[in-house]
């Protein structure tokens, strides 16, 4: 009895992670071997390897590769160094901090839609665009940020978008710190510095691997941004493997080979997952 | 005298860049008053008369309160059926854990990992056999299946946090595993599931990438009805600033509003 009803509670939520997990992943592997495009429809004969041989020597490919790191690894170490710093910042009391946190809160709850479109027209459209209007009142020349820096564009917007949640986790695990182990620091005559080295950024190690562990989930998916910014332009400039794998299947139409894509893709995002499970595994299932 | 000036530094440090992260929201709900000549005026306008011209022409147009029904059904219900598979999954492996317990729960957040683009044709097709194609229903349940692995991530750390001496003397008064759940884990874990329902719903209502792919006219959310204001690029800014305020209006309001159980929700039992 108290074996098998722990066991029927779990079945409903592993048997749907399990069918949403597995099932595609065994019909990607089937269309990746053979070949399918929407333009050729009919008989899906074997392909071999040369849908994985279309994906990797793609003009894309490389670049995307790229990006797709540097993307992810930009906004992680943007959203945890300033959301430590913010975090630090609005730990302790001062006049209006709830109002504060509204305000800091809010970019996290924008959809990503809203957000890529709004950046793109309003703040960084090099004609009307805020940051034109900011850099004709300094005598600078605007910057048109799209085409000039389209990636540097979209990690400020995703940026903007993550920074919330990295300080949020930050703030509350900072208000979770023992006062009187920081008050004894304080009367030993240990600086700021000191303080922030052997007791904030320590106690903090728990919440960094959190904002890690789940910013690697979206951002590896990030779509929204560069779908309705650059459309992966200028060139392969903002290209990142999944908006690659998105132009195969959906724009031209091969599906054979946007599941080639699609497998890497699965492959690496559980290569990234295996070394960050190594690091945070066991410190999250404690 | 000099804890006072840091104080002051602090607090303006502090307001500074709160209201610099919020600028782009305030700055697009300001377009959203204006007609669509002030909104590309040079130097732009910090001060005009308010209209709302913008708002009745999206209104007109685009059927807004459909796809706001979409969003706010599709939301809900993929949080709602989402819990009732979650809730007895987490309280599960919070209380009855196995040696299998911490392996599972990789593997469920593994699954996460997969890239949805990765999966798309495969759910397209299964989605077009089943009929569930640009239906409420279909989106529903990607939705849910979409936030479950986090889900239960949420609600594991939060059951985990609950006392446990509660629950042995339940035990011992001879309390069913129902009743258990009923009558302490649940009323305990509340504020723990309204958290994680609270941070599902978010990334429900925000979601687009399943919404552009397996939405459309029919199930469209209010992220698909925004997306299809990027083509006529840069002409008509107030009005999709006004669509887009209508957008992330709702819920930004509510996440305002319950912010302290949004908070507590992203933690993942980050705080301990």
């Amino acid at each position: 009895m108290t074996r098998l009803l722990p066991r029927t509670l779990l079945t409903p939520a592993v048997l749907a992670i399990a069918i949403i997990s597995i099932v595609p992943l065994l019909i990607t592997l089937y269309y990746s071997f053979v070949r399918y495009s929407m333009l050729a429809p009919g008989e899906h004969d074997f392909h071999g390897l040369a849908n994985f041989h279309f994906f990797f020597t793609d003009g894309a490919f490389l670049p995307a590769l790229k990006n797709t790191f540097v993307l992810m690894f930009s906004v992680m170490a943007i959203t945890v160094v300033l959301g430590i710093a913010l975090g630090l910042l609005i730990n302790d009391a001062f006049p209006g901090r709830a109002i504060v946190r509204v305000l800091l809160i809010s970019p996290f709850l924008v959809m990503p839609a809203v957000n890529a479109l709004m950046w793109k027209n309003m703040l960084l459209n090099p004609i009307y665009g805020l940051f034109a209007h900011v850099s004709i009142f300094f005598g600078a020349t605007p910057i048109d940020w799209l085409s000039e820096y389209p990636l540097l564009s979209i990690v400020m917007m995703v940026s903007w978008q993550w920074l919330p949640f990295a300080c949020l986790i930050f703030m509350t695990a900072l208000q979770s710190m023992d006062k009187e182990q920081l008050e004894a620091a304080g009367m030993d005559g240990a600086n700021y510095l000191q303080q922030l080295r052997y007791l904030y950024l320590p106690h903090l190690g728990r919440a960094v691997s959190v904002v890690l562990m789940i910013e690697m989930i979206f951002l590896l998916s990030v779509f929204a941004e560069i779908f309705t910014t650059t459309g992966g332009g200028p060139g392969f400039e903002t290209t990142t493997i999944t908006f690659m794998i998105y132009q195969q299947a959906l724009q031209s139409y091969d599906i054979g080979a946007a599941s080639a894509g699609a497998l890497f893709a699965v492959l690496l995002a559980n290569i990234a997952a295996f070394f960050l499970m190594r690091v945070i595994g066991k410190n999250l299932a404690k | 005298m000099t804890n006072k000036l840091a104080l002051h530094t602090r607090t303006a440090a502090a307001w500074f860049f709160a209201l610099l992260l919020f600028f782009p929201i305030f700055w697009l709900g300001l377009m959203a008053f204006k007609t669509e000549a002030q909104a590309i005026a040079t130097p732009p306008l910090m001060f005009f008369e308010p209209t709302l011209q913008s708002f009745q022409e999206v209104m007109a147009r685009d059927h807004y309160a459909g796809y706001a029904f979409n969003s706010l059904i599709t939301s809900v219900l993929s949080t709602a059926f989402g819990l009732a598979i979650a809730i007895p999954a987490a309280y599960s492996m919070a209380f009855f854990p196995t040696g299998g317990t911490v392996g599972l729960l990789k593997f469920i957040l593994s699954s996460r990992y997969m890239p949805g683009v990765g999966a798309l044709m495969p759910i397209y097709v299964c989605f077009q056999y089943a009929g569930l194609l640009d239906t409420r229903v279909g989106l529903t349940i990607m939705f849910m299946l979409m936030n479950l692995p986090i889900m239960i991530w949420l609600l594991y750390t939060s059951l985990r946090e609950l006392p446990r001496d509660i629950l042995e003397a339940a035990r011992m008064d001879g309390a069913t595993v129902f009743h258990e759940f009923r009558y302490i884990v649940l009323p305990l874990s509340v504020g723990g599931i309204a958290s994680t329902a609270l941070v599902c719903m978010v990334w429900a209502w925000n979601e687009s990438f399943w919404s552009l792919n397996l939405g459309a006219s029919n199930a469209g959310t209010l992220a698909w009805l925004i997306a299809s204001y990027s083509s006529p690029e840069g002409l008509f800014w107030a009005k999709l600033s006004a669509a887009s305020l209508m957008a992330i209006a709702p819920i930004m309001a509510l996440g305002w509003f319950c912010q302290k159980q949004l908070v507590q929700g992203m933690t993942f039992g980050a705080v301990k």
